[in-house]
């Protein structure tokens, strides 16, 4: 009996093996600092599909219990499913009732566990994520990958802004930054990435995370500009180009 | 109808140089602080020196998610160890569980590359070199990592290592002061940092004695 499994092979794009993945749907860059009082993150709200831009109202940037923010890029239907565990992990957090919670440090090395394990199974979790937080006035901001690389900084990014956010924030990051400077500085770094990343798209929302507690912000636009003498009259001294 | 491939590697290289010199009664252990991956740079302030034990202490460079789980398998086996045995583990001891806890994963390997260093029973500077899959020998000095092959040479020609075909064997401790050691190890770096992209930024040296241990922290070109 011929198995259908080979007849379908053109059909299926990986066979039965429930393991290597190619990424679906995709969220870009995610940017987070350290200020004065605590952490910003920042994020935009676009769900790419390949080369479309298929979903513009994703959240990518979410709470994680009473003192941590995690915010992610790469595959969407997997930080989905990393939500549905961080859920989990901290309802039983909360069920010991014991007055104890779970702070930003220690879930930043639960999701590294988590993405280290699902890459040792060869079957990862395609994404990057950043985790920031506040307990007990410490700050803490961290980052892990898809295979489980990780690591704590005073300013972290995936994706692309690894390469076009993490220059500026070495050159102009500071530990005693305002809120209001902050989000200029995150504003800076996201108005860079949109000019320059073509996954980009120009709806954004900024999250904050203080002792105090999480806000995230309302979706907002940035300011673009495009008047540059270049693009005005882009044929002069070549005409007949495009 | 051929085997389809993974179209990612469960493998990274982050970068950075670890190396070990021992001496007759101290033992010096250090490694840049670069974290990498392809040509970026992650962060410039990551330890990749871990305390295994009261008298042992390891750098790892290669492919950090693996050192950390490597460091973490022997940080809780030692624990064990203490709660079994009421002692820390010697030097050699950790090498030799070292050695088997890589060779354990030999058909999806750590891949960590690792300097291990610390005194023996005796109080000499012992240090311990090994390869991915637990491949190891005790030597005078060593050292790993994206640097090590601009290191090496330099160590071979500073250090005079005895050779290895001798008869009696001569041992590679060096009778170097563990101030001219220090000063030498910084030497090292401020080199490998010219040279290799992924070496530099600072350098963390972990100095082993009968006294304790001290660290020292020097800075390294950032570019």
């Amino acid at each position: 009996m011929v198995s259908s499994q080979n007849e379908n092979r053109l059909l299926s794009s990986e066979g039965d093996s429930q393991r290597t993945q190619y990424p679906y749907v995709t969220g870009t860059s995610v940017i987070g600092i350290k200020y004065k009082d605590g952490i910003l993150m920042a994020a935009d709200m676009g769900g790419s599909y390949g080369s479309t831009i298929r979903y513009k109202s994703v959240e990518r940037l979410k709470q994680v219990g009473k003192h941590s923010l995690i915010g992610a890029s790469g595959e969407i239907s997997d930080f989905q499913e990393i939500l549905r565990y961080l859920d989990e992990l901290i309802l039983h957090d909360n069920m010991w009732d014991d007055g104890n919670s779970l702070g930003p440090k220690e879930v930043h090395n639960y999701l590294t566990r988590v993405m280290y394990n699902r890459r040792n199974k060869f079957d990862p979790l395609w994404n990057s994520l950043i985790l920031g937080g506040v307990k007990n006035g410490k700050k803490y901001l961290g980052s892990v990958s898809m295979i489980g690389v990780h690591f704590e900084d005073d300013h972290v990014a995936t994706g692309f802004g690894n390469h076009l956010a993490r220059p500026i924030l070495r050159e102009e990051w500071r530990e005693d930054l305002t809120f209001e400077e902050g989000v200029k500085l995150l504003e800076k770094c996201m108005r860079n990435l949109l000019y320059r990343d073509r996954s980009a798209v120009n709806k954004l929302q900024i999250a904050k995370i203080t002792e105090e507690g999480l806000t995230i912000s309302q979706p907002y636009s940035l300011k673009t500009f495009w008047n540059f003498a270049a693009f005005q009259n882009p044929t002069v001294g070549a005409e007949g180009s495009w | 109808m051929t085997k389809e491939h993974a179209n990612w590697s469960p493998y990274d290289n982050n970068g950075g140089t670890c190396v070990a010199i021992a001496g007759a009664d101290y033992c010096v252990i250090a490694a840049d602080t670069r974290m990498s991956t392809g040509y970026s740079i992650l962060t410039r302030d990551y330890s990749k020196i871990c305390k295994l034990a009261d008298k042992s202490y390891m750098a790892s460079s290669g492919f950090q998610a693996d050192v950390k789980a490597l460091q973490k398998v022997l940080s809780s086996r030692h624990l064990i160890y203490q709660h079994q045995h009421n002692k820390q583990m010697s030097c050699p001891a950790m090498a030799q569980l070292l050695s088997n806890t890589l060779y354990y994963k030999r058909f999806f390997p750590y891949y960590a590359f690792n300097v291990l260093g610390g005194l023996d029973s005796e109080g000499k500077g012992c240090v311990f070199t090994y390869d991915a899959v637990g491949s190891y020998e005790r030597v005078g000095y060593s050292a790993q990592g994206s640097g090590a092959t601009l290191i090496t040479p330099f160590l071979d020609n500073q250090l005079k290592s005895p050779s290895p075909l001798l008869l009696p064997a001569k041992d590679a401790v060096t009778p170097l002061s563990e101030a001219e050691a220090v000063d030498l190890v910084k030497t090292c770096f401020a080199s490998a940092t010219e040279r290799d992209i992924y070496t530099g930024d600072s350098v963390e040296i972990i100095i082993l004695n009968a006294k304790g241990v001290r660290s020292e922290t020097e800075q390294l070109r950032k570019d």
